[in-house]
């Protein structure tokens, strides 16, 4: 775990950094950080409990305990990474570890959106590239440049054109992927609701 | 894009504005809350100094850590102590409604939610646990968020989104005996797989699926999420309304009235266009179980664990992990496989229904002498219904033990956990390796008539020989 750790804040639009590379389809949020881990009230110490139990069967050889991967910040993954759990302790451990965006074949919804709260952002690509990544990182250390805005990632050998829904793109461009002020702004429209909705008065 | 379907129209009932990135501000009608995913919500509401918006519209009770043996506080486990306290700290402080151990209406969340008649149709319906799905058994949509969206939705009462999918999974015909609405829900993650439902909402529609009784209903809608589909949804009728009526906080006299009009409205149009329609045959079902680490990776009881080669190129990868992890060899039978736990409970089979078809299996049996059996029910309304039956004695003189409420072994944040390498046969919703507390222990997941099945024999059986 980073001991400098900060999180996000206001618009995000170039991360650059080493990739991670973990291979797995339906790698579920109880992996990432198992149930135990979440007795808790704040997420501070959940960076370390990260793939925990993976990390202990694998005796020092997971990635996330390999001493070429202490500094990486990109993290590589197959499909449908998150499933499971709408636990955001997952993506919270991820980058409290050091995580911060992931490149994925595909994406659970609830840990997309967790990771968007957050603010990591999330990238999709075809799986033959995903596997060139993780090859690429088999053998040396891949430094990635991510250009949100352009979607695409940079490197000495390897360029990518990232996937990444307009909607989140946006909102990480702005600063607005933390929605609380931007709902707020709203306060009058949804007052109105309350009072329009037919159930509210049911009770 | 769908049209007209339940979904479209409850979307754009609490639909309060357009996002500038794209995606809609959508107003949230009931917030469930639970002691794991709020604290840190409060927290940010603090830092924030941020209010609860509508507190009346946020409802709480405390279920994933509560010990299942010994209720009294403090909890023996400090940190489980801690969080309870958290809650009711933030609870009182906010002005929130908590249902808290004692009160007669504490429970697993999705459990206590429909039986307090909260759960409505044609809602929006938030909660920081992914199995949220559940309460769309009432035609409402409803979904599991994370805690900054907690936070969102506890400051502002709404969520910034992206509208789903619609996909119709239309079940034709009706379960034969024997099979119940959880065979049938981990037919459908096996047939469509555990990612197939990203983006999508999920409409269970069909004979098959009208047939069900609520309780079945919450069933099938409650592991919408096991398939990738954050929400699932039935369209309401007679059999929602009836179960709603006279609960607690369900409409009364001229409101019931209103309601009921409302609600007969909302249902998807004949004419209503989908993203997507699936049929199956619901007569074709049998019992099912687990054989894997994801709840796709299910065969009919009779079945052989699939050769790698039966598989897609997709599946092959996660099939090698779970012959692993599980032991199994591929075309192993997975009946006879030996049991060392039995797990009854959870928000997919913790009900009332769920323990009477159990009790019925087990009534006048016992429990194999290697077997460690429990059943947990879902909340202190069931625990109180099944005491009035007689159905805990059932549990008791079989030998299994009858515990207080709460989510348990489902996820093992309380005592109750799988030992080394152990094997469960379990009613909850996720076989996913370490799910049950130990990082190797291994979960079968079953409907609770199988799981009683697999008490008594000791291992897991084919429970149509119990009821013949």
């Amino acid at each position: 775990m980073k001991s400098d750790f900060t999180p996000p804040i206001g618009k995000i639009s170039n991360i650059n950094g080493q990739c991670i590379s973990l291979i797995g389809n339906d790698i579920d949020t109880d992996r990432i950080i198992p149930a135990r881990f979440l007795k808790c009230v704040n997420f501070d110490s959940l960076g370390e409990s990260v793939f925990e139990d993976d990390r202990k069967t694998l005796k020092g050889k997971h990635p996330f305990d390999l001493e070429e991967n202490k500094n990486a910040s990109i993290l590589v993954v197959n499909s449908n990474f998150g499933c499971g759990s709408s636990r955001e302790h997952a993506p919270q451990a991820l980058m409290r570890w050091g995580i911060k965006a992931i490149i994925g074949e595909s994406f659970a919804d609830i840990f997309y959106s967790n990771c968007i709260a957050i603010g990591i952002p999330c990238f999709t690509l075809p799986k033959k590239s995903i596997e060139e990544i993780q090859n690429y990182c088999n053998n040396q250390s891949l430094l990635l440049e991510i250009d949100l805005k352009n979607s695409l990632a940079k490197s000495k050998d390897l360029n990518f054109n990232l996937e990444i829904k307009e909607s989140s793109k946006k909102m990480f461009l702005s600063g607005e992927w933390d929605a609380t002020a931007t709902l707020l702004e709203k306060s009058s429209l949804v007052e109105r609701k309350y009072k329009e909705l037919p159930y509210i008065k049911f009770i | 894009m769908s049209q007209d379907t339940l979904f479209d129209k409850v979307w754009d009932l609490h639909k309060v504005s357009s996002l500038p990135g794209g995606s809609d501000q959508i107003f949230v009608g009931l917030h469930l809350i639970h002691e794991v995913t709020s604290p840190q919500a409060f927290g940010a509401l603090k830092d924030k100094k941020l209010k609860v918006k509508f507190p009346d519209r946020t409802v709480a009770t405390v279920d994933h850590i509560v010990p299942t043996d010994n209720q009294s506080r403090p909890f023996k486990d400090n940190l489980a102590e801690q969080m309870i306290e958290t809650l009711e700290k933030n609870c009182l402080e906010h002005n929130i409604r908590f249902f808290n151990i004692g009160s007669g209406n504490q429970g697993i969340v999705h459990v206590v939610a429909p039986e307090l008649g909260l759960t409505q149709p044609g809602m929006t319906i938030a909660c920081g646990d992914s199995h949220t799905s559940t309460h769309g058994a009432f035609g409402s949509i409803a979904f599991g968020i994370g805690t900054s969206q907690v936070r969102d939705v506890l400051a502002t009462q709404t969520l910034a989104m992206n509208k789903l999918k619609v996909r119709q999974i239309w079940c034709d015909n009706k379960l034969s005996k024997g099979v119940y609405a959880k065979d049938l829900v981990l037919h459908i993650i096996n047939k469509l797989g555990v990612k197939a439902g990203a983006g999508f909402a999920y409409e269970f529609a069909g004979p098959a699926i009208h047939e069900l009784s609520m309780e079945e209903r919450m069933t099938i809608c409650n592991m919408s999420i096991e398939g990738g589909a954050r929400c699932g949804y039935i369209n309401p009728d007679e059999k929602t309304f009836s179960y709603i009526k006279n609960k607690l906080y369900a409409p009364k006299n001229e409101h019931w009235d209103r309601a009921l009009k409302w609600w007969e409205s909302l249902k998807s149009d004949e004419n209503s266009i989908y993203d997507d329609v699936i049929k199956l045959d619901a007569s074709k079902v049998e019992p099912t179980v687990t054989w894997g680490i994801t709840p796709g990776q299910s065969i009919s009881i009779n079945q052989q664990i699939p050769l790698l080669d039966e598989l897609s190129p997709n599946d092959k990868l996660v099939a090698e992990e779970a012959y692993e992890y599980m032991s199994f060899k591929p075309g192993q039978l997975i009946k006879d496989t030996p049991v060392d736990v039995c797990f009854i409970g959870s928000c997919t089979n913790g009900r009332i229904s769920d323990l009477r078809v159990a009790a019925k299996v087990l009534n006048g049996k016992k429990v194999s002498k290697n077997v460690k059996a429990f059943a947990v029910p879902g909340s202190e309304k069931v625990a109180t219904e099944a005491k009035q039956e007689g159905l805990d004695q059932i549990f008791k003189d079989s030998g299994f033990q009858w515990r207080e409420p709460g989510c348990s072994m489902c996820l093992a944040m309380n005592s109750d956990k799988l030992i080394g390498n152990q094997v469960s046969a379990s009613s909850s919703n996720r076989n996913f390796k370490g799910r049950q507390g130990s990082p190797s222990g291994r979960t079968l997941l079953m409907s609770p008539a199988m799981v009683a099945a697999a008490a008594i024999n000791g291992k897991v059986s084919d429970v149509r020989e119990f009821i013949n």
